[in-house]
């Protein structure tokens, strides 16, 4: 096994070109848990966690440029209000030496569905940047996940950043395990309201093959709120958007939860993020950022 | 490859290392610190939790090569003054008081949690001047697993470990 060392962005595309098939590594927290269980057995190891701009980020175009190699502590401390759903799923992440490692570009290279970004990375629009030598492209987040653990990343081409647009209103997140921390997610879901564009994101987590949304839910939701004064919605509307979102999902039965419960769980989210959210809309907080 | 890096204060190398090793992997069977323990390898228990760049992490996910170059800060670099191993040197203050609070039954996991206690009373006494409650204990040490104790004694240990560090910084 060869082990990679590149100290810039650019050695570290030549590296990925060279090694189409090597395996980035920056947190550590999936790659190496393969490795030691032997599970995987990699020709290269691409070491992403001495390269600089990886580890940055900032505002960039009226977005936050958040580097694919920030950790979720970097994110939960300093995200917060310019990216709440984001710095919510962080949040969840396992454990507090986790959160010091593990990264959102490891979390989209992994591609698991029950990552616990991905939900708010789709409620909120969020676009994935990917670079290669031959240049920089950005795929929205809407259209990066194709199928299981497959994305749109090239074999030649590193996940570099995430651009995250500037809130304009609520975002949440919420997640179902058996307890607080160290769990992967039976199930989750964000919720990301927009009135500049008056309309609603979802994204649902270990709920089908890929994380998905559920695009009947937001027109429906779009459609229904008020986005004047974000007057309390109806119980029959809360329940249908709730059973919408469920209904999106195609989730499996295995050892974390069985498909119907996770059904279940998504719809009972769904209706709980809503009503935070109503709240939230109405306190405008977020509104004026 | 070779990997050379610094474990609590001393420079040291390791030869042969294989580059899917753990660092987890290097300080026990190369560089012969044995107390960072060795359970799940896969981040879920914190058994081998060390401070890494001074932010502590599961030493079974940092793969060796990462190590190159980096500040190591191992439970045995917890015990007062410097040199490889606890033997002869006087316990540090969260260790005195794991032992006085009876904060350990087997002992496997206490390596862990120290370095994780010593991590959260230097953000939260050393560098708010404020001990911890319950409940940010308890989320500090949520990656740390103990299957023997239950926890409440581990708590009063982090209390009492709290209290003295407040005391002392109060004092000095």
């Amino acid at each position: 096994m060869e082990f990679l060392s590149p100290s810039t962005l650019e050695e570290a595309l030549e590296a990925k070109h060279a090694h189409p098939d090597g395996v980035p590594i920056m947190g550590g927290t999936d790659v190496m848990v393969e490795l030691n269980f032997d599970k995987r057995r990699p020709q290269t190891l691409i070491d992403l966690s001495r390269v600089p701009e990886l580890a940055e980020s900032g505002p960039e175009q009226g977005r936050i440029r958040l580097g694919a190699g920030v950790s979720y502590t970097r994110i939960v401390d300093g995200l917060g209000t310019s990216a709440p759903a984001l710095a919510k799923a962080s949040r969840t992440v396992a454990s507090p030496q986790i959160r010091n490692r593990g990264t959102v570009g490891g979390n989209l290279g992994g591609a698991s569905p029950a990552g616990d970004t991905h939900p708010a990375l789709l409620a909120t629009d969020a676009v994935v940047e990917l670079a290669s030598v031959r240049g920089r492209r950005t795929v929205p987040a809407r259209e990066f996940y194709l199928s299981l653990r497959e994305t749109a990343c090239r074999e030649d081409e590193l996940i570099t950043a995430v651009l995250l647009p500037e809130p304009t209103g609520p975002q949440q997140f919420a997640k179902i395990g058996t307890r607080n921390s160290m769990v992967i997610a039976v199930t989750s879901f964000s919720l990301a309201l927009d009135p500049h564009t008056r309309t609603v994101g979802t994204g649902l987590g270990a709920a089908a093959p890929t994380p998905v949304r559920a695009e009947t839910a937001e027109e429906f939701l779009a459609a229904e709120f008020d986005w004047e004064n974000g007057s309390n919605l109806s119980e029959a509307t809360v329940r249908r958007f709730g059973d919408l979102v469920a209904s999106a999902a195609r989730p499996i039965d295995d050892q974390r939860g069985s498909a119907e419960y996770r059904k279940h769980a998504l719809a009972v989210m769904a209706r709980r993020a809503l009503s935070w959210s109503v709240t939230d809309y109405r306190k405008g907080a977020t509104r004026c950022a | 490859m070779r990997v050379t890096f610094n474990v609590n204060g001393e420079d040291v190398s390791a030869d042969n290392v294989w580059p899917g090793e753990s660092l987890l992997y290097v300080l026990r069977e190369r560089l012969g610190l044995p107390g960072s323990k060795n359970a799940c390898e896969q981040g879920e228990c914190g058994s081998c939790t060390v401070y890494f760049d001074g932010e502590t992490a599961c030493s079974c996910m940092i793969a060796a090569g990462q190590a190159q170059g980096r500040q190591v800060r191992t439970v045995e670099g917890l015990a007062q003054g410097h040199g490889k191993g606890t033997d002869e040197r006087p316990l540090g203050a969260v260790q005195e008081a794991f032992v006085e609070a009876g904060a350990v039954q087997c002992g496997f996991c206490t390596p862990g949690l120290l370095v994780q206690t010593d991590d959260l009373l230097e953000r939260t006494v050393g560098a708010r001047g404020q001990a911890p409650d319950d409940a940010e204990i308890r989320e500090a040490l949520a990656g740390n697993l103990c299957r023997c104790t239950g926890y409440e004694k581990i708590i009063d240990a982090v209390h009492l470990a709290a209290e003295r560090r407040a005391q002392a910084g109060s004092g000095a």
